[in-house]
């Protein structure tokens, strides 16, 4: 057998001290880790929800309510447009149903004029189409949003949700939390260490759109009362049947606070706001014309309270109360700061993980795993002898590279990925099987103890590498296609395909090498 | 020293006279496995089917009888109680609830509610898990499209690296394996999650590899032996690569096994569903994947013809050794 060449020593020789490197820090706690100088390899590998305990939430924005949003704010536009001062355009029936803005002209001769005024509503997407477009037919006018801009304003109320999902779960308070998007309408939210997530599932689930109208005190609050133009019935927070009639317009919007702390008035939790500059003129103003009459504070088309403005409030800064309780006040302060989300979030799937159940299913890993690679590396002595022995010592290297791999790459090890390394464990030989059993068959051929290696080794490898590669592609698909837990599996199942054909090849390949060299044994005992 | 010899050298089984014992034998399995699969199902777990699934953890080992009257009394539909792993480990599963997503969710804290007021602080919660119906149905399409892709891959694969024979032989043995998996779930009534679809796609995987194995070696005999008959080439290659075959189901058996015994209860289904798969791709790659050559017409001008650039250093290396 020729000698290994050098370079190949040096190779292995790097992946091998790579392994071992990167494994160690696993071994270490954190404190000492964050002790170490910057150059040490200090990463762990990162556990899987289902072992260091935590909860994954995925989230979906409710599309129906972005559009019916948009679709709302289009109406708005097109009275806007319309109702100018001292230049009216006449029109009935505005309005629209989920699909469609539509109106019709007083006056059918107003066409062009009204088209002219609405043009500013529709503008040239970057696709190059109009974003809505708008026909008329008789003195009949529609307004369609395109599917490309109802496609782009739901990404961007997705986006915007992540961000105000991020700061709300961030206030709580969880460390090291994953927001992330998931196909076109998905929030994908894992948080390490939170196993009950009931907080947070609340807070997630209010809108927490909070607006500032003044009540409508002309129309008749009783139930049959008829709500007048302009204006709309909204229940009361608490669950008391109340209902007040408030003006549309918004005063204010909670898009213009600054901060929002949970304080004390007369003993009474009380969400103290203040808002930014804007929003301050704003509210100075509106207090200032309507001294004495009461203004509804509204927090996802609910009427929180409904006090009296007694003077004009200019210095920005107000008080909301509603027979809150301390957490409640706290909760509402958080939302307001974080911001509102453009719709609302449904839960469509929880799992929450008790801290105890990870630590179980790390310790039954731990041990399946000992367990496994002892039973695998007696039976390959007693089946190769001494070559049984250069097989594992590829096999337990074969594990640090695995460990390092996912350490450095920060892939997260799940409980399924525990599977895949233990079952690893018993794949891993398999290509050492196959050169062992290559050489036993060139010796009863009667080859010479170094052509026998050389040659097992060399017919071995196109099936080792057909043989890995279909199992790599299962993986690989699994990978991709696969969500969660599975993925975890993938990852360390692809991982270990690859370290231990390197380890099969070149480890245990240098290990005969050195051994021959040696000895330079007359027979081969395998 | 002594060493253990799971096959002896220069075995000489006939397998191939053993084949259509073997194709009755898988037939029956098959036809079995698509009848009970058919008739009872998988016994899905929420990942499928959605629903509710809470593992709680107790001081003392609960009365199981009361607490499935005191949580079915609560109108959720079917409740059931199983342990898991030891006495105060329960694992409770809610049947989907109508309605979308939040009903699930609000189910889950009807039931946290009883639970507290039955047994106050005395249980822990070790798990949580709800899986609303549109992400069910999702994941069971995911699920599907994964198999059929990972299976498509493969038999493009072999058909690239060896020729199209093969590639038919090897995805009759896959898919042979596949449902015999599928049958077993069916039969043993394991819960059917996310876990087993990692399962069957392992088990894709294992038996590809076990039957790529074979083929290399027939593929490489038709080179060596030119006066071999097919079904006598066929059969060498077989008993050549047996040991290796064996030892390698043995090694991973041992694995498995070990994770069966002490990988936990959440685990154990997986294993058991790998143990079976790993011991029907070993049989499938010697009683079906190379028999099935045989009757779809490989023959030793086809395999020259369809020549194959890697195969030919092993060629060389035949020449000197005969």
């Amino acid at each position: 057998m020729n000698r290994f060449p050098t370079w190949k020593i040096i190779v292995v020789a790097i992946v091998c001290a790579f392994g071992v490197i990167y494994t160690l820090p696993n071994f270490v706690s954190k404190t000492v880790l964050s002790g170490l100088p910057d150059w040490m390899p200090t990463k762990q590998v990162n556990l899987g929800l289902d072992l260091q305990g935590g909860s994954h939430l995925l989230l979906q924005v409710d599309a129906g309510a972005v559009k019916t949003k948009m679709m709302d704010s289009l109406v708005d536009g097109v009275r806007d447009s319309l109702r100018q001062q001292g230049d009216n355009v006449g029109y009935r029936d505005l309005g629209h149903n989920g699909e469609v803005v539509s109106f019709t002209l007083r006056d059918p001769a107003d066409e062009d004029k009204a088209r002219e005024r609405l043009s500013d509503l529709s503008n040239i997407m970057a696709n190059g189409q109009r974003d809505v477009v708008i026909a008329s037919d008789d003195g009949r006018v529609t307004l369609t949003p395109s599917e490309a801009a109802i496609i782009a304003r739901l990404s961007a109320a997705v986006d915007q949700s992540i961000e105000i999902v991020r700061r709300r779960v961030d206030e709580t308070g969880v460390n090291e939390p994953t927001i992330q998007r998931q196909g076109t309408d998905r929030i994908l939210v894992q948080l390490p260490g939170v196993d009950d997530p009931d907080r947070i599932k609340r807070l997630l689930g209010e809108t927490a759109q909070l607006t500032f109208h003044l009540v409508d005190l002309t129309a008749d609050v009783g139930a049959a009362g008829r709500v007048p133009p302009g204006s709309k019935r909204l229940p009361a927070i608490e669950e008391n049947g109340r209902t007040y009639i408030i003006k549309s317009r918004v005063m204010v919007s909670g898009e213009n606070l600054e901060d929002a702390q949970a304080t004390f008035q007369q003993g009474q939790p009380v969400v103290s706001i203040r808002f930014d500059g804007l929003g301050a003129k704003q509210f100075g103003r509106a207090t200032t014309e309507n001294v004495g009459k009461p203004f509804a504070i509204v927090l996802d088309n609910k009427v929180v309270s409904a006090p009296r403005i007694n003077e004009p409030i200019l210095g920005g800064s107000a008080v909301i109360s509603g027979g809150f309780n301390v957490e409640g006040a706290q909760d509402l302060a958080l939302l307001l700061r974080a911001g509102a989300l453009p719709a609302p979030l449904d839960i469509l799937e929880e799992r929450s993980v008790g801290p105890d159940l990870g630590a179980d299913s790390i310790a039954a890993g731990e041990i399946a795993g000992i367990i496994g690679i002892i039973a695998v590396a007696v039976f390959m002595i007693a089946s190769y002898g001494l070559f049984g022995i250069f097989a594992n010592v590829a096999l337990a290297m074969n594990i640090f590279l695995i460990m390092a791999v996912l350490s450095v790459l920060g892939a997260t090890l799940t409980l399924p990925g525990i599977a895949g390394i233990v079952l690893t464990i018993g794949m891993a030989v398999d290509a050492n099987v196959l050169i062992f059993e290559r050489i036993r068959e060139e010796i009863r051929v009667g080859k010479s103890p170094l052509n026998a290696v050389e040659a097992g080794f060399a017919r071995a490898f196109t099936t080792i590498i057909d043989a890995n590669v279909t199992t790599g592609i299962a993986a690989t698909i699994l990978f991709v296609m696969g969500s969660g837990p599975v993925k975890g599996f993938a990852v360390t199942l692809l991982i270990g395909i690859i370290s231990s054909m390197f380890t099969a090849i070149m480890l245990s390949r240098m290990l005969i090498s050195f051994w021959m060299q040696r000895k330079r044994p007359k027979t081969l005992e395998i | 020293m002594y060493k253990i010899k799971l096959i002896p050298d220069n075995t000489a089984i006939p397998f191939l006279k053993f084949r259509m014992m073997a194709f009755i034998v898988s037939g029956v399995l098959i036809l079995g496995s698509i009848g009970v699969f058919l008739t009872a199902g998988f016994n899905k777990g929420i990942d499928f089917e959605g629903g509710i699934l809470i593992e709680i953890g107790t001081e003392t080992a609960p009365d199981l009888g009361d607490m499935r009257s005191s949580l079915g009394g609560l109108g959720l539909g079917q409740v059931a109680l199983q342990t898991f792993g030891r006495d105060t480990d329960i694992l409770i599963r809610v049947q989907r609830q109508e309605g979308d997503a939040s009903a699930q969710e609000e189910a889950v804290s009807v039931i946290k509610q009883q639970l507290a007021s039955d047994y106050g602080d005395k249980i822990s919660y070790r798990r949580v898990e709800f899986v609303g119906p549109t992400v069910s149905e999702e994941l069971v399409i995911a699920a599907t499209e994964a198999v059929l892709v990972a299976v498509l891959a493969m038999l493009v694969y072999i058909w690239l690296r060896f020729e199209w024979h093969y590639s038919i032989g090897a995805v009759v043995a896959l898919v042979h394996d596949v449902i015999l998996t599928i049958g077993m779930f069916a039969i043993t009534r394991i819960e059917f999650n996310l876990a087993s679809v990692a399962a069957i796609l392992t088990i894709v995987g294992y038996s590809i590899n076990d039957t790529v194995v074979v083929y290399d070696r027939i593929r490489e005999n038709f080179r060596r032996y030119k006066k071999l008959s097919v079904a006598e080439l066929i059969n060498l290659s077989i008993n050549e690569t047996l040991t290796r075959t064996t030892m390698t189901s043995v090694t991973t058996l041992l694995a498995l096994v070990a994770l069966y015994i002490f990988g936990g209860e959440v685990i154990r289904g997986f294993a058991t569903a790998m143990i079976f798969g790993v011991v029907v791709g070993t049989y499938s790659s010697i009683f079906v994947a190379a028999p099935v050559l045989l009757h779809i017409g490989l023959t030793h001008q086809k395999e020259e013809e369809d020549g194959f650039a890697g195969a030919e250093k092993a060629d060389g290396d035949a020449d000197e050794k005969n």
